[in-house]
């Protein structure tokens, strides 16, 4: 079951590369993943390629494939015909490292400017009492396995550098909801954050991120659009404005 | 060398960003410590993301009989009372605290009805003890622990203006050496993995979290990370490790299609409901209780069956015997001939609940299956068979603090031994991350303290020796070969690496002989000498070539350890199987296997230590009847007279 097939990888750095041509073998059942560790085995021995765990649960072996943001551990061949040439690059969003390997810093940064889980007050450990029904929203959201693809894909940022300061991005988006619907997060103000400071306005919903999740997280539907309602209705209802400032809070 | 190396000066260094070293960093960093964490691949991609099943903490949500003493006596049978007591007990008491505490870090576990923490069965838990996120309970603490570096982050930020100040995270960087002033550890030195320059980290503490060994086998659930780097930075620094012959196979890793072999197939599902069976159809697992468990498991399928609703008037069916006992009943029955056409055997939920229930309770088994086998865990059985997985040998440390042999070396998680004896229960593994990781945390920043102004200090010889050392395979030449005759070209770290897989697999895994064992240790010296002329191609920027050939050098010091401990330990315990000496014998029970380096040499040399004694109150948690199975004679005289006992260390 073992045949020949043709790919082409970009090479190169931070200064520039070209997509090389590879004939590699290939056998039953494998995923693209193991092709390019081949390829590093038998041709290129210092191909640069991120991953870790091999099974779709870390998040690091994100590329594009055929100009599609995929995991490279759940790319299985047989979802190409044996003819075909299958294109690998770079996540494109991101600056080069090295051939399949990029810059992914921005992520990190956005995630630190994200106000932390802010702990209910007078609730000692131990006494957290939640609602199953209740978190689940939340545990949606905590299924990401940070491998940024809805970040490479998000048009806002993909070939907009110049929005990478106003906007996180879908996972942070998706981060900010999960502390919003968090059951026990005491800090009030993460709608008007996302809307201030994450660039939540920035998204028109087109899903793409959502198409891309390794995880099947319903980024656009469960997290950005309630997060975008209510920015609207913290903006715009009177009531909901006046219990933010004497400190009632409904999420 | 001096001017082309980055130098950082920090109070405590954390090898290391799984669960251990995660845990570690926020406890020295919250005792006032200057904390640096050093991890080889991006943060928050550590290999505890891949636990699914749970982190076991007797808090009694599901069932109030539950209790430390219970998680005690379950854990150490798990280890076949070769585990070290006083961490038995440590972890025991403080896993409760340590789950609520993740709580109020922002960690969403899944509840009880009334709101608590849920917890299920897991194999050789007496009671449903393991909090858990559906089946993706590692990435949970991952991320959790993540998080709340971020938020010390962010505290450091409004107070010093700077999110780094106490606590930063270098990732990508691989340490290839520790360096010593005199007896004590100095630093770490080691390269960034994108540029490939040096860097130095001078720390007078330094914290050892860097997992498993799983990289040295061909079949293992373990990620690329598990090279065993903390292992041999350790022995080569001068600690002892202990234990290194067992080595836990899981049960259950998937074996089709070939390159998804050895993926993880969680333990939740069996605690869950899910059945093994061989290929005539027939529910094995009842032929495979050993003696020392048999009053403790169901006999028959219906009574199995009736333990998932009614945990009082039934026993738990031997599906969830701990991991050892079902990897070599497996063994044994492909061996047999009833295995699968793949050679594993089956497990199956499709018939034991409605695909709903599946889907709700193992969404990551169910995906994983359907997208990487084309197989529909609701509709169809899975094919599975054992993988390396876990190393229960590691680092010996003093309970209490994590301390090593070496002065202001510390080592928590899979790199330390001890904590799981010949055995880790599912589990175990995600509360030992959070319990000892902690306490290495505070045992570091206890000794940095005490150190007060006389910091240790790294010599120019040691920097300019590692950096040669990092160097090499740059600069390897053909191995002559034996007729002195020049080899044709050097050699490729990949197939190093394939053939030492191949090796400790074949003849150093699940089942082991002596002649075998002796053969491997043969082929791991020549091995080690065609390593040395492993070559790479190209440049010091992320170079996986480069990265590999350095990571040999620890594979290969590991699996020596291991070999030579499988070949000294005659008897059967845990994870280590002798087919040449099949009984579990008690005089064996109090042997701790140290493996350390001569001094000056390069040599792995083995002693006998005796395993830390069980204090009597401990002790008297079992039944005289039970521990009459594990120990000998003399020992048990103890009970007898507990007086004398009473004076002895534990």
């Amino acid at each position: 079951m073992s045949y020949k097939s043709k790919f082409k990888v970009w090479r190169g750095d931070a200064d520039g590369g070209d997509l090389n041509d590879y004939t590699v073998d290939v056998n039953e059942g494998e995923v693209l993943l193991d092709v390019i560790h081949r390829l590093q085995a038998t041709q290129a021995p210092d191909l640069a390629v991120r991953w870790n765990c091999k099974a779709g649960k870390c998040g690091s072996c994100s590329a594009e494939v055929n100009g599609k943001p995929s995991l490279l551990c759940m790319t299985r061949m047989n979802t190409f015909v044996p003819e075909e040439t299958v294109t690998v690059t770079p996540m494109r969003t991101f600056p080069i490292i090295r051939d399949l390997v990029t810059d992914v810093s921005f992520n990190y940064e956005k995630a630190r400017q994200i106000p932390a889980f802010s702990p209910p007050k007078g609730v000692a450990p131990g006494d957290y009492r939640m609602k199953q029904l209740d978190v689940e929203r939340s545990q949606e959201f905590r299924k990401c396995i940070e491998c940024f693809l809805c970040q490479d894909v998000c048009h806002v940022v993909r070939d907009h550098d110049d929005n990478k300061k106003a906007f996180s991005g879908p996972r942070f988006l998706i981060r900010a909801a999960e502390l919003s619907m968090h059951p026990l997060d005491s800090n009030p103000d993460r709608a008007e954050f996302a809307r201030d400071e994450q660039g939540i306005g920035l998204c028109n919903i087109t899903k793409c991120c959502t198409e891309v999740c390794p995880e099947h997280i319903k980024i656009t539907d469960n997290a950005i659009i309630p997060m975008k309602e209510r920015v609207v209705d913290k903006k715009y209802d009177p009531l909901v404005w006046l219990g933010s400032k004497i400190g009632i809070h409904h999420d | 060398m001096s001017s082309l190396l980055e130098r950082h000066s920090y109070d405590v260094i954390v090898i290391g960003a799984g669960g251990a070293g995660l845990r570690a960093a926020i406890e020295a960093r919250e005792q006032g410590q200057k904390t640096a964490i050093l991890c080889k691949s991006l943060f928050g991609k550590a290999h505890t993301v891949m636990a699914e099943g749970g982190i076991a903490a007797s808090m009694g949500n599901v069932n109030s009989k539950d209790s430390w003493q219970v998680h005690f006596c379950d854990s150490l049978r798990g280890g076949k009372f070769l585990n070290n007591p006083r961490m038995v007990e440590l972890h025991a008491k403080e896993a409760p605290d340590r789950v609520w505490e993740l709580e109020t870090y922002g960690a969403l576990f899944d509840r009880t009805p009334d709101g608590k923490i849920s917890q299920r069965n897991f194999g050789g838990h007496e009671y449903p003890r393991l909090a858990h996120v559906g089946d993706r309970t590692g990435l949970e603490l991952i991320r959790t622990l993540q998080q709340k570096i971020v938020s010390l982050q962010q505290e450091d930020l409004r107070e010093f203006g700077d999110a780094e100040a106490r606590i930063k995270v270098f990732a990508e960087l691989t340490v290839t050496e520790l360096v010593k002033d005199g007896d004590a550890v100095a630093g770490a030195f080691g390269y960034y993995r994108e540029t490939g320059n040096f860097v130095l980290f001078e720390a007078p503490a330094i914290i050892m979290a860097t997992g498993g060994i799983g990289k040295s086998f061909k079949v293992t659930s373990n990620s690329w990370e598990y090279t065993g780097d903390g292992h041999a930075l350790c022995l080569r620094a001068g600690a002892n490790l202990i234990n290194m012959e067992f080595m836990q196979f899981h049960p259950t890793g998937m074996i089709w299609p070939p390159s998804v072999k050895g993926i993880l197939v969680t333990e939740s599902v069996r605690g869950d409901g899910g059945i093994l069976t061989n290929v005539e159809g027939k529910r094995f697992m009842f032929n495979y209780v050993p003696d020392v468990f048999r009053g403790q498991y169901a006999k028959t399928e219906e009574e199995g069956d009736r333990w998932y609703d009614d945990q009082e008037n039934n026993k738990r069916p031997p599906e969830l015997l701990p991991r050892d006992e079902v990897a070599r009943a497996i063994n044994s029955e492909v061996k047999a001939g009833r295995g699968t056409e793949h050679g594993g055997v089956y497990l199956d939920v499709s018939t034991r609940m409605p695909a709903e229930v599946i889907k709700k309770k193992l969404p990551a088994m169910h995906a994983q299956f359907l997208e990487l086998a084309d197989v529909d865990i609701t509709t169809h059985p899975m094919e599975v068979g054992p993988t390396a997985h876990y190393i229960m040998g590691g680092v010996e440390v003093d309970p209490d603090t994590e301390g090593t042999a070496v002065p202001g070396l510390f080592a928590c998680g899979e790199v330390s031994g001890g904590m799981h004896g010949s055995n880790r229960l599912g589990g175990n593994s995600l509360s030992d991350l959070i319990v000892f990781g902690r306490r290495a945390g505070l045992g570091a920043a206890a000794y940095v303290s005490a150190l007060g102004e006389k910091r240790p200090t790294v010599s120019e010889a040691d920097l300019e020796a590692a950096g040669k050392a990092a160097l090499a395979p740059f600069h390897a030449e053909p191995q002559p070969g034996p007729d002195g005759a020049v080899a044709p070209a050097p050699e490729n770290p990949y197939t190093v690496h394939t053939e030492l897989q191949q090796v400790m697999s074949d003849l150093v895994g699940i089942i082991r002989r002596e002649g075998e064992i002796t053969e491997a240790l043969q082929k791991l010296q020549s091995l080690r000498k065609r390593a040395e002329h492993a070559a790479v191609e190209g440049h010091r920027q992320f170079n996986p070539g480069w990265h590999l050939a350095l990571d040999l050098r620890n594979m290969l010091d590991v699996s020596e350890c291991v070999a030579k401990a499988a070949l000294e330990r005659h008897e059967s315990r845990g994870g280590h199987t002798r087919e040449d000496f099949p009984i579990m014998d008690p005089n064996w029970r109090g042997v701790n296997l140290v493996a350390h380096l001569v001094p000056g040499t390069n040599t792995i040399e083995l002693t006998h230590k005796p395993v830390p004694t069980i204090r009597p109150d401990l002790l008297a948690l079992f039944d005289r009847s039970e521990l009459e199975k594990y120990m000998t004679a003399p020992e048990l005289t103890v009970l007898d007279n507990p007086q004398a006992a009473a004076g002895e260390k534990a």
